[in-house]
């Protein structure tokens, strides 16, 4: 979330599209309904279900899985030619004015560049005319045609509210009343805040399905406002912070990355990562790239890593391609992995296409599963008849289950949605000879450096440097951990600004990451993260919870990556002389030498209002960005591609281009997708109220409220099945099948899509072969083996689907 | 029953029952006998986070056991935190249930061990379980590690084991598995941000 939980109840107008806040998040939701009371916000939910957060909606416009984009390019389409948004904002603080490269051109659903071999573009055309300085060039009359804001309208005039009801089956009034709604929060002194989750991520297309809302958002001018912002609502506890660490096979923690092999030293590998500003006198935060990764590396590999040895960059390892779940598994089932650990993570049940995770786990050596509960994982070798029907004498697979401890039973921090980073205590010990985490990775490291030191191998010198200061090198303590996330000054660090003082005197925690040194005076290994844990102590457990403002901001409580900042963007809050949009919604001033306020400027903290800097800091041009450069896979503008098994079977855009052209299948996949002819209902995965994923399917409670799996159909559809409320049904796609009860509702309806019919099939995710619930089938055993093209998160929420009474 | 005036003033702040009876015009020595003082008074609180979604809702737990050697301490009640910001006090049905996601009946207790090919597990030390997993690590690392590419560039990675890092877990623990993985040169991390 670019703001916070608490911050949603200053907005006006709450859209809910791609989540269900209401059963997903019940308890954050509560401040959408905070808004409605105190705020009269109104709240419109866009779902092909009738959801709970529906059900207390002002408005609720059905909308066929996997159609978002059309839907939104249809706002984005409104917006623009009712001249319905902040026009100041969008000339100051977007590429609006900027100008693109007289090469990129769009036709029949391919953009410039498109190598169908390799189903990649090459994105060249994908950026902006530069004059000699460097720099973008820019028109703020708006009159030339290859200004982003024209280029986009072009773009957006075949969403007519026509093309919505065909491809989304929304009925074009309903479509016109939302956009009427948002039109409204286009006022300077009105906020939209969007709330989505999964709903949206897990498509082929579906990090365009964000970046089209977060292109709405800007036209309205509701980023760095109190009230607006993007908000993911992420699914785990602490998604965030794992996210914030680096944990995907290409980053570093702090959204740095790790070199590719084509960037064969440090110098090329920072030249590459540190961008050059795209116009002038902006803040251009990324510049301080290598400050932030030679901070890194000390805390990596300590004294080791040293300036002769450019700071340990042999010891990273270099990518040739990403190596995701999907990327994996698929090498795995060819039988090109020999081991896999599964820390509080179950593949079996989380990933797509469940009997190839299934057969791809059976050809490994060895599985390592730590977990505080049994996982379906953990037993995938043993037969649990027809919900999970394998051979366990044929699978030598070797499996080690080992016991941690929960959340309960532990400390550290986790970060919320809102980016808080908030510390938790023990309150009890783990059963049995349940331990942390940290301790058997420790514990398994201790032996393997030990086995190192006396046999030596390949290439043992990353293993053996390094850095493990820890008092108990077999036990480090969260403290110890969150300390060396936060950083600490290696060398005393002489304040620039005021010469014989310092940031921070050696051995010192650093007070934030604008002490962060590129010459090995500093390590951090979280650059965000500097500044909560600092000389002070530990900020991520403080619980101050005053709201001096009433906007919700709380800074005296835990401790909010970057630099205790509530609401990101902030500058833009204000107008480019610095007055507020809306006075009511003041986080920051500027008082005569600097900004300040109730929040943490996001700004350079003594540029006056009126220079050149532009609000959105880790640009390159400071703007926020309707046109994308390069930074997409699929094209700078959000386009609408099917899901790759759709109902309709065609895009009606363009017939020739029905999928999306730079998503990843694999061939086996591939030939596993399934048709409409004999798969014709559009299914659709979720989670219910009374369950969090495969976890409380462990939980007696929960197991007691929601025991028994079951799928939601629309009346419609029973009638033409002949299925009754409460039978038992089959459905399945071409990868397999789960049976489970009906539940026949009028929340499920049919929808008119390209002149059919489509009907929906709702899929809880919550059952597997183990737990104390009733036994189930894994849900993900429908699902295709298919992702994003920018993220390869898979195709969870459109695939299709057969249902018979079973 | 005989009740000082230090027990009655104890008494009726320890449970509302007391003051009500004593309010009804019982003696004091009638209302000890018919209530116990509530057991959260006895019970240490400890602050915590619930581990399931992302709205990060405070969470108070409530466990008997003074923190002696040898009393085991038992989390019997958790409630929502009343001071914390975003959820004042109140949990979900996910969150309400947590005491039996502590207590759950399939709570991992002991090191176990399935040989390839066999029908169950079998409980084992934690050294034999860090021994063999290690033994494992290098003897696959060893033979699979790729020092330089095709090209001769210096690429350092560790392909045929992999790690997913768990979404749930503290950013210290996110923080540990990082130096280990990328040590031993993986590039096969993956995290529930990905899926």
């Amino acid at each position: 979330m670019t703001n916070h939980w608490v911050d949603i109840k200053n907005a006006n107008l709450i859209v809910v599209m791609g989540g269900n806040a209401a059963e997903a998040h019940p308890v954050g939701f509560r401040w959408a309904l905070e808004a409605k009371t105190r705020n009269k916000a109104k709240i419109l939910v866009i779902d092909p279900r009738f959801t709970r957060t529906a059900s207390v909606a002002d408005y609720y416009a059905p909308i066929r899985t996997g159609t978002d984009i059309t839907f939104l390019s249809g706002v984005i389409r409104y917006l623009l030619e009712k001249g319905a948004y902040n026009k100041e904002y969008t000339l100051a603080y977007t590429n609006a004015a900027l100008l693109v490269n007289p090469d990129f051109a769009f036709n029949d659903g391919l953009f410039s560049g498109y190598d169908a071999e390799k189903r990649k573009y090459d994105k060249a055309s994908w950026s902006y005319q530069l004059g000699e300085d460097g720099f973008a060039k820019r028109d703020d009359t708006l009159v030339d045609p290859r200004c982003v804001i024209n280029l986009l309208k072009t773009h957006v005039s075949r969403y007519t509210p026509e093309m919505v009801e065909t491809i989304c089956g929304t009925p074009k009034d309903a479509f016109l009343k939302v956009c009427e709604y948002i039109a409204e929060t286009g006022a300077h002194d009105k906020t939209t805040s969007f709330l989505y989750a999964l709903g949206w991520t897990q498509h082929s297309i579906g990090s365009q399905n964000i970046r089209t809302m977060a292109m709405i958002q800007l036209l309205l001018g509701n980023m760095g406002m109190a009230g607006g912002g993007v908000n993911a609502l992420r699914g785990h506890s602490n998604i965030q912070g794992l996210t914030d660490v680096g944990l995907l096979s290409q980053s570093l923690p702090g959204y740095l990355r790790l070199p590719s092999e084509k960037e064969t030293t440090l110098e090329t590998f920072l030249e590459a990562t540190t961008p050059k500003a795209l116009a002038d006198g902006q803040m251009n935060y990324w510049q301080n790239t290598p400050k932030f990764h030679v901070s890194l590396m000390k805390a990596f590999w300590g004294d080791n890593a040293t300036a002769e040895n450019s700071w340990g960059f042999d010891w990273l390892p270099k990518w040739d391609k990403g190596y995701d779940v999907l990327q994996y598994f698929e090498m795995m089932n060819d039988g090109k992995v020999n081991g896999y650990f599964c820390q509080g993570f179950n593949p079996v049940a989380s990933f797509p296409n469940k009997n190839k995770v299934v057969a791809s786990l059976s050809k490994l050596k060895f599985l390592v599963v730590m977990d505080p509960l049994v996982t379906d994982t953990s037993t995938f070798w043993k037969n649990h008849g027809e919900h999970n029907d394998v051979d366990s004498a044929s699978i030598q697979t070797e499996v080690f289950r080992l016991p941690t401890t929960c959340f309960a039973e532990e400390e550290g921090a986790i970060v919320n949605s809102g980016r808080w980073l908030q510390w938790h205590w023990k309150g009890a010990d783990a059963p049995g000879e349940a331990v942390t985490d940290v301790e058997i990775v420790a514990g398994i490291f201790s032996k393997l450096k030990a086995l190192y030191a006396k046999e030596g191998g390949a290439y043992p010198e990353p293993i053996m440097k390094l850095s493990w200061a820890y008092r108990d090198a077999h036990d480090p303590k969260a403290e110890e951990l969150a300390k060396e996330l936060n950083g600490k000054a290696l060398a005393d660090i002489p304040d620039p600004k005021k010469p014989g003082e310092f940031l921070a005197k050696k051995g010192e925690q650093l007070p934030g990451f604008a002490a962060l040194q590129d010459d090995g005076s500093t390590m951090s290994a979280c650059w965000i993260f500097a500044g909560s844990w600092t000389q002070a102590g530990n900020q991520m457990g403080r619980r101050d919870n005053a709201d001096p403002s009433g906007l919700g901001n709380t800074p005296g409580w835990s401790w909010a990556w970057p630099a205790n900042r509530r609401i990101l963007y902030n500058r833009a809050s204000n107008k480019p002389d610095g007055t507020p949009w809306d006075a009511k919604r003041t986080l920051i001033k500027w008082n005569g030498e600097k900004w300040a306020g109730i929040d943490v400027p996001d700004f350079k903290a003594d540029e006056p209002p009126g220079s050149k800097m532009a609000p959105f800091i880790m640009q390159a041009e400071g703007l926020g960005r309707l046109f994308a450069l390069d930074k997409m896979a699929e094209g700078p503008f959000p386009e609408h591609y099917e899901p790759f098994e759709s109902p309709i079977g065609t895009n009606p855009l363009h017939p020739k281009v029905v999928h999306n052209p730079a998503a990843r299948i694999f061939k086996k996949d591939a030939e596993q997708l399934g048709s409409k002819a004999d798969f014709p209902y559009a299914a659709t995965t979720y989670r219910l109220t009374e369950h969090f994923h495969y976890w409380t399917k462990n939980v007696l409670l929960n197991a007691i409220a929601q025991p028994e799996q079951f799928v939601e159909i629309g009346e419609g559809l029973a009638k033409e099945k002949g299925i009754a409320h409460g039978d038992m049904v089959k459905v399945s796609s071409k990868r397999g099948y789960i049976k489970a009860r009906a539940v026949v509702t009028k929340r499920i309806r049919t929808l008119k899509v390209n002149g059919q019919d489509v009907h929906h099939v709702g899929i809880p995710i919550h059952w597997g072969y183990e737990g104390v619930a009733k036994k189930g089938f894994l849900a993900n055993t429908l699902t295709p083996f298919v992702g994003d093209a920018n993220t390869q998160t898979p195709e969870f929420k459109s695939f299709l689907v057969n249902i018979e009474k079973a | 029953m005989q009740v000082s005036r230090r027990q009655f003033f104890k008494l009726c702040g320890g449970g509302m029952a007391g003051t009500t009876v004593a309010a009804l015009g019982f003696t004091p020595g009638v209302a000890l006998a018919d209530t116990r003082s509530y057991k959260l008074l006895r019970a240490s609180e400890t602050r915590n986070t619930c581990p399931y979604c992302s709205v990060g809702c405070g969470i108070l737990m409530y466990s008997l056991g003074d923190g002696a050697k040898n009393a085991k301490s038992e989390i019997f009640h958790i409630e929502g935190d009343a001071d914390h910001p975003v959820n004042r006090g109140a949990l979900c049905p996910k969150g309400a249930g947590l005491v039996d996601f502590i207590h759950s009946p399939n709570r991992l207790k002991y090191p176990e061990v399935r040989e390839a090919g066999s029908n169950e597990f079998k409980r084992i030390s934690w050294d034999e379980a860090y021994s063999r997993i290690a033994r494992h690590i290098k003897a696959d690392r060893d033979a699979n590690f790729v020092q330089k590419n095709a090209d001769g560039v210096t690429v350092n990675r560790w392909l045929t084991t992999g790690f997913l890092a768990a979404s749930a877990s503290s950013n210290e623990t996110g923080w540990l598995t990082q130096k280990f993985v990328r040590s031993l040169g993986m590039l096969a991390v993956d995290n529930q941000a990905r899926v």
